[in-house]
This record gives structure tokens, sequence and C-alpha cells, in this order.
């Protein structure tokens, strides 16, 4: 295993699948664990709840939780209107949450960790909020960029912020949840990296390597941390935008 | 491991270092595609069969618990109204059964004071009888005790003077000496 901690990141092809219009479409590690992600989604959601016990097992009791986890954000943050889009936030939580745990298994790849992954998800919901903003309030979408109750002389230099920030919603969206598992996951790589370098000088640097050891494992424990709260993070900002399609008066 | 598109970045004399995986632009696309078909893949089956179901596992058990609760409510009202009606069948049971021992009570009164009574008046008409018996005897006795007291009366008369008083005259002496007797 290299000891450079990008090395994770690598994109690996597995399986050549072919070419179309000249784009490369070999199955590839990052590929491998988007399916894996989806399919320990639907066993946790589908597998568990076949039996659709009145008194649920535990596995069925997480399914269950994580159902009423995210209906409990979404219903919180855009009201009972926003459950119509309840699968869409379901599923970004889902993939990303499931995306980020299997990404902290050793040798596995965080499909998260790549900006064109997240971007791509920003992305999604950035459509979805503007394609339903226009579509269910037509103009008055606009007045999302309009607070009242705002001098007339400050309204240009407000419009102009507000339009500005929600155009950069998809950067900060996406990088946040990019960034902190790029960063994550190099920490964690280097202060193993430590403990592997210092492993390797003997007696002396065995008792070195303990420090960067208990790191690591305390690093570990916070990356857990990170990987639940981004997840979360991603959904109600979700949450919040699609409010905004909803009900886009301040 | 397999083939790796970079297994060396900083491999002296190697190719060219490679840009940070996460930006190389030549694995956007397989990546994008992928990203496209898993999600996808992932909308439908939350969509259509997985939301669906543990909702209606939810909502099922929410219905039992409101049905099981309405149910135990209305269990609750019927004892809660049993209990009442037991409560109130015990005090009617109570009163009438201080009325019966009442009049029992009553009764048995009037009863014992009529057998008192009935007796009573039995004893008194004995008691007169026997006093009536008594003062007949008594009469019987003194008309005996005055027959008895002349013929003594002559006895003694006819003993002290040699001769007999008169019948007449005796009667008459007794008679005298009962009034100043029964006079004192």
């Amino acid at each position: 295993m290299a000891a450079s901690p990008i090395h994770q990141f690598e994109i690996i092809k597995l399986l050549p699948i072919g070419k179309i219009g000249g784009i490369d479409l070999h199955f590839t590690n990052s590929a491998l664990f988007m399916v894996i992600a989806v399919a320990l989604t639907a066993l946790l959601l589908l597998g568990t709840t076949t039996s659709r016990q009145m008194v649920p097992g535990r596995l069925q009791s997480i399914a269950e939780l994580s159902y009423e986890f995210v209906a409990n954000t979404l219903r919180s943050t855009a009201g009972e209107e926003g459950m119509k889009f309840f699968p869409l936030v379901f599923s970004l939580f889902m993939f990303i949450l499931i995306s980020n745990m299997v990404g902290l298994v050793p040798y596995a790849f965080t499909v998260t960790s790549h900006i064109i992954i997240t971007a791509s998800l920003a992305l999604l919901v950035f459509v979805t909020v503007l394609v339903y903003g226009f579509w269910k309030n037509g103009l008055r979408f606009f007045r999302l960029f309009v607070p009242s109750g705002i001098p007339i002389y400050i309204l240009p230099l407000i419009v102009f912020i507000e339009v500005l920030s929600f155009l950069s919603r998809p950067i900060s969206h996406s990088v946040r949840l990019f960034a902190n598992m790029l960063a994550g996951h190099i920490t964690l790589k280097v202060f193993a990296g430590f403990v592997t370098m210092l492993g390797g000088l003997g007696i002396l640097g065995w008792v070195g390597a303990v420090l960067p050891l208990a790191l690591t494992i305390a690093l570990t424990a916070l990356e857990f941390l990170v990987a639940f709260l981004q997840a979360y993070v991603f959904t109600i900002l979700t949450c919040i935008y699609i409010n905004d399609a909803l009900h886009p008066g301040h | 491991m397999a083939e790796t598109t970079s297994a060396h970045t900083q491999a002296p004399g190697g190719p060219p270092p490679k840009e940070f995986p996460p930006f190389q632009r030549e694995t956007f696309a397989s990546q994008l595609i992928w990203l496209a078909l898993t999600f996808g893949i992932l909308y439908v089956l939350v969509a259509r069969i997985g939301l669906p179901r543990v909702g209606g596992i939810l909502q099922a058990r929410g219905a039992r618990i409101a049905g099981d609760i309405a149910d135990a409510e209305r269990l609750r009202d019927q004892s809660q109204a049993a209990l009442a009606a037991y409560e109130k069948a015990l005090a009617e049971a109570r009163n009438r059964a201080h009325a019966v021992a009442g009049e029992a009570r009553a009764r048995a009164d009037a009863q014992a004071e009529a057998t008192r009574k009935t007796l009573e008046d039995k004893l008194n008409a004995r008691l007169a009888e026997a006093e009536r018996s008594i003062a007949a005897t008594k009469t019987a006795a003194m008309s005996n005790v005055r027959g008895i007291a002349i013929e003594a009366a002559g006895a003694i008369v006819t003993r002290l003077i040699g001769d007999a008083p008169g019948e007449k005259a005796a009667a008459a002496a007794v008679d005298d000496a009962l009034r100043q007797t029964h006079g004192s």
C-alpha cells in the first residue's frame, strides 16, 4: 500500500464496459462503492421490512428510525408540503451517509470524497429547487431575493447579495461535504502513516508510535461523527432550499 | 491491487505527476454516469417500494395503537359504568335490607307486645278469679266460724249456767262479737 495519503482517492478501473461517444465507461472502484451504497440502502430499507412486523425487530427499527429521522427533518424545515420531496431527500441522506460510513472502512473508497459527485448531488438539489420554484410560484419565486421590510435605497445591494448567495449555494453545498470527507481521510492517513513509519524504527519508534496511534483511533471516532454530521448537514440544507422553493416569501 | 492510473505519483523519472485525483477530469464522465445510474436506481427503489412500505408499517402501527387506546378507553368506561351500577345496586340492597330489618323488628316487637298483653290479661283474669275464690272461701269460712261460734257459745253458756240460751240470743251475741272484731 502506498504511503501517500492521496492514493486512497485514486479512481481505479476495475472492469472495462466500453465506450459511448468517446466516453470511457470503465466500472471503477468509485462505481463499485456507489453500487455498494445503493445495495446497502436497499437492503436496509427493503430487506429489513419484508415481514412488516407490527413490533419491529432491530433491523426494521433502523429502517423506521431513518425514515422518521429524515421525515421529521424535512417536515420541520419545509412543512407538510415539503413531503413530496421526501423520496429525494431520503435518497440523498442515505446515499451520502452510507457512502461516508463505508468510506471509513480501511481500504474502502469514499465516493463522497470526489467533488464531481458532491457537485452533481448539490446541482441536482439546486436544479430541483429552481425548476419547482418557478413551476409552482411563477415569477413570485423572485420574491426570494427581495426580503420584506428593507429600506428602498439599500434594496439593490440586498437583492444583489441574495442572488449571489443563491447562486453560490451549490458550491458551498457540495464543497462542504467534499472537503470534509477529503480532509478527514487525508488526516487519518497521515497519522496512520506516522504509525507505520515509526513502527519501522524499532523499539524507540514503537514508543513514539503510541501517540499517533491514539490520535488515529480518536480521529476515526471523530470521522464517524463527521460522516454522519455531513450527511445530515447536506440533508438539512436540501430541506432549507426546498422550503425556499415552496415558500419564496421571506 | 488492480491496475491503477497513477500508482506512484512522486516516482522520479516516471510519467509527469498526475493531478490530484478528485480533480482528474478524465474520470468525471464515468463517475457521472455511474452516479446517475446508481442514484437513479436508489431513487426509484426508495420512492416506489421502500418509503411506501416503511410509511405503511408506521401508519398501520399508529392506527393499531390508536385503535388499542380507543378500545382500552371504551373498556375502561364500561368497567367504570359497571362499577357505578354495582355500587348503586349495593346501596339499594343495603337500604332494602335496612327497611326489611326495621319492618321485621317492628313486627317482632308488636308480636311480643301482644303476647305479653294476652299473657298479662290471662294472668289478671286468673288473679281476679283467685281473689274471688279466696273471698268466697273466706266468706264460707266466716259463716262456718259463726255456726261453730254459736254452737260453742251455746255449749259454754249451758255449762256455765246449766241452762241453754235461746238459739237466737246466741246468734245475736256472736254476730255482735264478730262485728266488733271486724270493726276494729
